[in-house]
């Protein structure tokens, strides 16, 4: 038996796209404040190292994404989205992060209806004090995206962040560091 | 109040075939409650044609917009500039309105997008249940509030038939959920009202020619029209 498993495995292998080595994703997350953003900031304070292919979104819970949000991403050419809720039951608006699963759920249903791979979004739950989980998280997913290859709709100068923000107008919350430089420069300290 | 379900994608790319200026139209009443075809779900459609075109190398533009009411003339002429604009304006509204907008700017291409469905009540969020037909001619203060038009399987609107067994209709659903039996209903609420000898009471034949196998029906009020 195990003579005939090693066909079926090589099979699924070869039928795996060759992972151009060159291909850098571009994958925009969307993190909640109290929890996938704040892990983010322990994965950085633990000095793990996680692929730099992701950008991320603040937004005061994954309950504020909606399905265009995560379409105008992919519309723009990232090559995967991701939302990074609380875990299941720990949310801090109670039912945010089960609001943003099911919209996910919806856009992996558009995608597939206009042949693009689903897997390009998904939905993954952390709490803050799981900085390690949020570096394996975006290590795997990268690795997914790298093997799915490059969004089939991507554009030249055309930003996904960008996109991914506009879309989401007022939702999105300043970063950190954007925050500080503007504080700066409301204050005169800005050179 | 209206509902309706977006068309499969498959068969709105048929409609709009190749042209290239495409507008699609949501209608923020009833079609948005039903979280069909608001303007939210035009963004998104328009959003998804756009990635559809750009997938297969067709350079198209496009746009989405919603009406109030797109059943309503008044309401049309505000987003007249996007509809004159387009080479095919895809409508999200319901069949009222995707006529209205078709007829008020003919001979634009107008294609529905979504199915018009039923007149429904919202049972809770993300599900509605059928509940008026638009007989034309009410008969539910004789049936404690509840429609047999709709509601019963064969509309019957003489009780009961053999097929109801413990409250339940010998039909199942699409989905093959379990259909209440109107008439174990209105038998169960006229009880409750102590109205049991409606039952039995002699009911003249209903006028069928006020429902819509009369032709297109018209509805004109005369002290309501502008002096």
């Amino acid at each position: 038996m195990a003579g005939e498993a090693a066909p079926g495995a090589a099979e699924a292998e070869a039928s795996r796209k060759a992972v151009d080595p060159d291909f850098e994703p571009e994958i925009i997350v969307f993190a909640c404040h109290y929890c996938a953003y704040a892990a983010a900031d322990l994965a950085g304070s633990m000095r793990l190292q996680y692929p730099s292919n992701t950008r991320m979104i603040k937004l005061p819970c994954t309950g504020k994404l909606e399905v265009i949000h995560l379409l105008r991403a992919i519309e723009a050419g990232a090559d995967g989205v991701y939302a990074a809720g609380c875990l299941e039951g720990e949310c801090h608006y109670l039912k945010g992060n089960l609001w943003a699963r099911k919209r996910v759920d919806h856009v992996k249903v558009l995608l597939a209806e206009l042949g693009i791979e689903p897997e390009r979004v998904e939905m993954f739950n952390m709490s803050s004090a799981m900085g390690a989980k949020f570096a394996e998280v975006a290590t795997e997913f990268t690795q997914r995206i790298k093997e799915l290859g490059p969004n089939p709709v991507k554009r030249e100068g055309v930003s996904p962040h960008a996109a991914a923000r506009e879309a989401l107008g007022g939702v999105a919350m300043p970063d950190e560091a954007e925050s500080a430089a503007a504080a700066a420069v409301e204050e005169g300290h800005a050179e | 109040m209206i509902t309706a379900e977006r068309k499969p994608f498959d068969e709105i790319i048929e409609l709009v075939g190749d042209k290239k200026k495409i507008l699609v139209a949501g209608c923020d009443t009833c079609v948005a409650i039903c979280l069909t075809g608001g303007e939210k779900e035009a963004e998104i459609l328009a959003s998804e044609l756009r990635i559809k075109a750009e997938q297969e190398g067709r350079a198209v533009e496009v746009e989405h917009t919603a009406a109030i009411r797109q059943c309503e003339w008044e309401y049309l002429d505000m987003i007249a500039d996007k509809v004159e604009a387009a080479d095919v304006v895809l409508s999200m509204a319901c069949g009222i309105g995707i006529q209205s907008l078709a007829e008020k700017f003919a001979p634009k291409l107008v294609m529905p997008a979504v199915n018009t469905n039923m007149l429904g009540m919202p049972q809770e969020h993300a599900v509605w249940l059928e509940r008026c037909v638009a007989c034309g001619e009410c008969r539910i203060g004789l049936t404690g509030g509840i429609c047999p038009v709709v509601r019963c399987s064969k509309s019957l609107m003489n009780g009961p038939c053999g097929g109801s067994h413990d409250g339940l209709c010998e039909v199942t659903g699409p989905d093959k959920e379990e259909i209440e039996c109107a008439w174990a209903l209105i038998w169960e609420r006229l009880k409750a009202q102590g109205r049991e000898e409606l039952m039995f009471a002699d009911r003249p034949p209903k006028d069928w020619s006020k429902s819509s196998s009369g032709g297109p029906r018209k509805m004109v009020r005369e002290e309501a029209k502008p002096v």
